[in-house]
């Protein structure tokens, strides 16, 4: 995105956990939880196995702000998901911050299996936080 | 590269058509590299449709499908058996959510739903283009189902696994059996009574040697999943030992000097720290209720076999699925809602029936003898402005059952019911036929104008615009006021927190589908039955319970689970072993091998259970989980972009 310009509908990508996150966003849909459409979702099996690469292959291809989705302390796959995670930003954001990318650009929060509001929530301040002309 | 995908997009009847335009999303992927046929249909699930589409991958040797309907969760497995059924390795099939991601969630942005339709489409079809067909990994799954719950749709289940063949570990929190309908006398439309009905279930549970039953237990931690769920239980004690002499316990409890308000009795009488609820309760043995007893001795003085050395015992249980049947609270009104807790006789329906359970010739309720009787209905169901929006659809039959039965047992009753309209059902509306010839008086309002409980004197008036009589003010003095209070979910249901088993929007217990899985929920073998999903008779439970019974068991019974083939899968050119996933992987997966003059890591694939945590830890980007390769995921945010 430029720089000083206003983005309407900036484009948001969510790596969602296939049994943990997703569940909390199809509810989202029931409940009628309304957040913007330009919020896409790719769901993976674990919020830790998510590649520093795929989130750099999408703010490259023109997303303007990815959110991982995290499973937090309730991954079926153990404990220590919630660290591995936190690397895997960590790690991601060094790599954003080297290529001039603003790292506030990736967000990550723990979405449970029924966290519906939290993730409509997320969604759309960090939609309003990507719309900001600075950003 | 495939070059014949076969695309399907869903209507959902209007679910999905009445916010997506799914003409326009057709169009729109029908010449995207590999589609070879891009369909609309009314409902993809449809018998017909998945006919049409076994023909046309059969007949046009289709090598890729993807459905545009709803959440995986409910279709996935439905398309991925059609592709089977035409003889299409499963894995080549793509499932697109256009209705809780998309027509659902946008309902309020019709163009942004096509949008973003078109979009998950393409990605989808992005993806299937670089599938590959796979075999499923195998697993063992531990033949046993936890029961959380030992009512009557707890029981029920319990009965009907082990007699299948299961190993059943039913789990009850209270130190009595038989939840809600332990409570219950008279039921209609049979005249059973539900303490027959829970007698009658014990006798079966306990007639069957794979069924553990566990009083005063619950489960506090829960680790694995489907096929291996291990479940740490509590045990709190009785403190009575077994085989104890019945008259010693009684006069235990004639000598307790402890009064504490009777939850059985919803608090309209007392009962002792060491107590039942009925005499014949089962297990037929009072426990002492630990938190109320001062450890004054004097039970212990006439019984030899009270025992306060007796310890929380902690069990570590495994089992292959959990079926959750923890009931229902009812409804407490709030303080001041149609002059409850202000009002002294202002009671609720549970209560009232526990109030003729205790009366003998004459109807009596503190004291006074009661002989008009006002009910209020949909108190705390139905609400305008509150969070109970649903109908509990029990309340109605169950209040001019009771208002029937007051009639039939005592003298001198004049029943009064102040309704919203009667839902009495099915069978049930012979009920309401008998109540009416019986000269009972239904008065109505709308949900906007309800009923007045007002206090004048020593009497308690309860008035109405009555839309029957064609808005007549009418005012009726009563000796008892009974608010018909509706089902809400458990208060105390730690269990649903620990499973994260997803709630709807009344706070119950979700099914994945409604209709098509309405006892399975999103986590994988763990399914819903009784009222812990939404208010239920109990008819409708016991068929919910045989229901979950025989899913949990279809869970067990193979004895082996066939699950994703997801797992990770090395570029041995590119791998230099660091150890680096060794030390990421939870389950010792990774062996370092000798592979051309170097050392590489090897992926056991009955180990691997496909989390990725590996993926992102491999400096040289060595690893590519199966089904998410880079590929896979570039182009589909390629699609998306």
């Amino acid at each position: 995105m430029e720089a000083g310009k206003v983005n309407n509908s900036p484009k948001i990508l969510v790596f969602s956990t296939e049994k943990i996150s997703d569940p909390a966003i199809d509810m989202a849909g029931l409940l009628k939880l309304h957040y913007p459409p330009t919020v896409y979702t790719i769901p993976v099996p674990c919020s830790s196995a998510v590649k520093p690469k795929w989130i750099l292959h999408a703010l490259e291809q023109g997303f303007d702000g990815v959110f991982i989705a995290a499973d937090g302390t309730d991954c079926p796959y153990g404990e220590s998901c919630t660290e591995k995670t936190a690397q895997v930003m960590t790690a991601t954001q060094q790599l954003m911050k080297d290529k001039g990318i603003d790292p506030a650009r990736l967000k990550m929060a723990a979405i449970c299996s029924v966290c519906s509001e939290p993730f409509v929530k997320h969604v759309k301040s960090f939609t309003e936080y990507l719309k900001k002309p600075s950003n | 590269m495939k070059k014949k995908i076969g695309v399907y997009i869903c209507h959902c009847g209007g679910n999905i058509s009445d916010y997506v335009d799914v003409e326009q999303v057709r169009k729109a992927v029908e010449n995207e590299p590999g589609v070879f046929l891009a369909k609309t249909t009314m409902f993809a699930c449809a018998d017909s449709n998945q006919k049409e589409m076994v023909e046309d991958i059969a007949a046009q040797h289709l090598d890729g499908v993807v459905v545009a309907s709803c959440s995986p969760k409910l279709h996935l497995i439905t398309f991925r058996a059609v592709t089977e059924r035409a003889g299409l390795n499963k894995y080549n099939y793509v499932h697109a959510n256009i209705r809780e991601q998309v027509s659902w969630a946008h309902s309020d942005n019709k163009p942004g739903a096509t949008e973003k339709a078109i979009r998950i489409v393409k990605s989808a079809i992005a993806k299937v283009n670089r599938s590959e067909s796979l075999e499923p990994v195998k697993v063992s799954a531990t033949k046993a189902v936890a029961v959380i719950g030992a009512g009557v749709a707890g029981m029920r289940a319990a009965i009907e696994l082990a007699e299948a063949g299961s190993e059943v570990y039913l789990i009850e929190r209270e130190h009595f059996v038989g939840g809600r309908v332990a409570q219950f006398d008279d039921l209609c439309v049979s005249t059973e009574t539900g303490k027959t009905l829970v007698t009658r279930l014990y006798d079966e549970v306990m007639k069957h040697k794979h069924v553990t039953l566990f009083t005063g237990a619950e489960v506090i931690e829960t680790s694995g999943s489907v096929g291996n769920f291990n479940l740490k239980v509590k045990v709190v004690p009785r403190y009575i030992e077994l085989r104890c002499k019945e008259h010693q316990l009684q006069d235990a409890i004639d000598v307790c000097p402890v009064q504490v308000p009777d939850e059985f009795n919803f608090n309209i009488t007392m009962r002792k720290a060491i107590y039942h609820n009925y005499p014949s309760e089962y297990p037929q043995l009072p426990a002492i209720d630990i938190k109320n007893c001062t450890r004054c001795g004097e039970c212990e003085k006439v019984c030899e076999n009270i025992n306060f050395d007796q310890k929380t015992e902690y069990l570590n249980l495994k089992v292959g699925s959990i079926l959750l049947a923890t009931g229902f609270d009812p409804y407490e009104p709030k303080r001041g809602e149609f002059g409850y807790g202000e009002i002294e006789n202002v009671v609720t329906l549970p209560q009232f029936k526990r109030i003729m359970h205790y009366s003998k010739d004459k109807l009596m309720y503190r004291g006074k003898q009661i002989k008009h009787i006002a009910y209020i209905y949909c108190v705390g169901s139905r609400q305008v402005d509150g969070e109970n929006k649903y109908c509990s659809r029990y309340c109605c039959t169950a209040t001019i059952h009771s208002a029937v039965t007051a009639k039939n047992k005592f003298k001198d009753i004049y029943n009064y019911h102040f309704n919203r309209g009667i839902r009495t059902y099915g069978k049930q509306e012979v009920l309401y036929d008998e109540s009416s010839r019986k000269g009972d008086i239904y008065l109505q309002s709308f949900e906007d104008a309800p009923p007045v409980v007002e206090k004048k004197g020593d009497k308690t008036i309860v008035k109405i615009t009555d839309i029957l009589t064609n808005n007549k003010e009418l005012e009726v003095e009563a000796d008892l006021v009974v608010l018909v209070t509706g089902m809400v979910p458990r208060k105390e249901n730690s269990i649903a927190g620990l499973l994260k088993v997803p709630k709807g929007r009344d706070n119950f217990f979700n099914e994945i589908h409604m209709k098509l899985r309405p006892v399975e929920t999103v986590i994988d073998g763990i399914t819903i039955a009784g009222a812990s999903q939404g208010p239920k008779n109990i008819m409708e439970s016991m068929n919910s319970a045989l229901s979950a019974a025989t899913k949990s068991f279809s869970i067990v019974n193979a004895g082996e689970l066939a699950l994703e083939p997801t797992v990770a899968k090395i570029d041995k050119e590119n791998c230099e072993w660091c150890g680096k996933c060794d030390e990421a992987c939870p389950y010792s997966a990774f062996t370092k091998i000798e592979y051309n003059g170097k050392f590489i890591a090897e992926v056991n694939e009955t180990i691997c259970k496909g989390c990725g945590m590996c993926l992102p830890v491999c400096d040289t980007n060595a690893i590519e989980l199966i089904g998410f390769t880079d590929k896979e995921v570039e182009s589909m945010i390629d699609a998306l972009v």
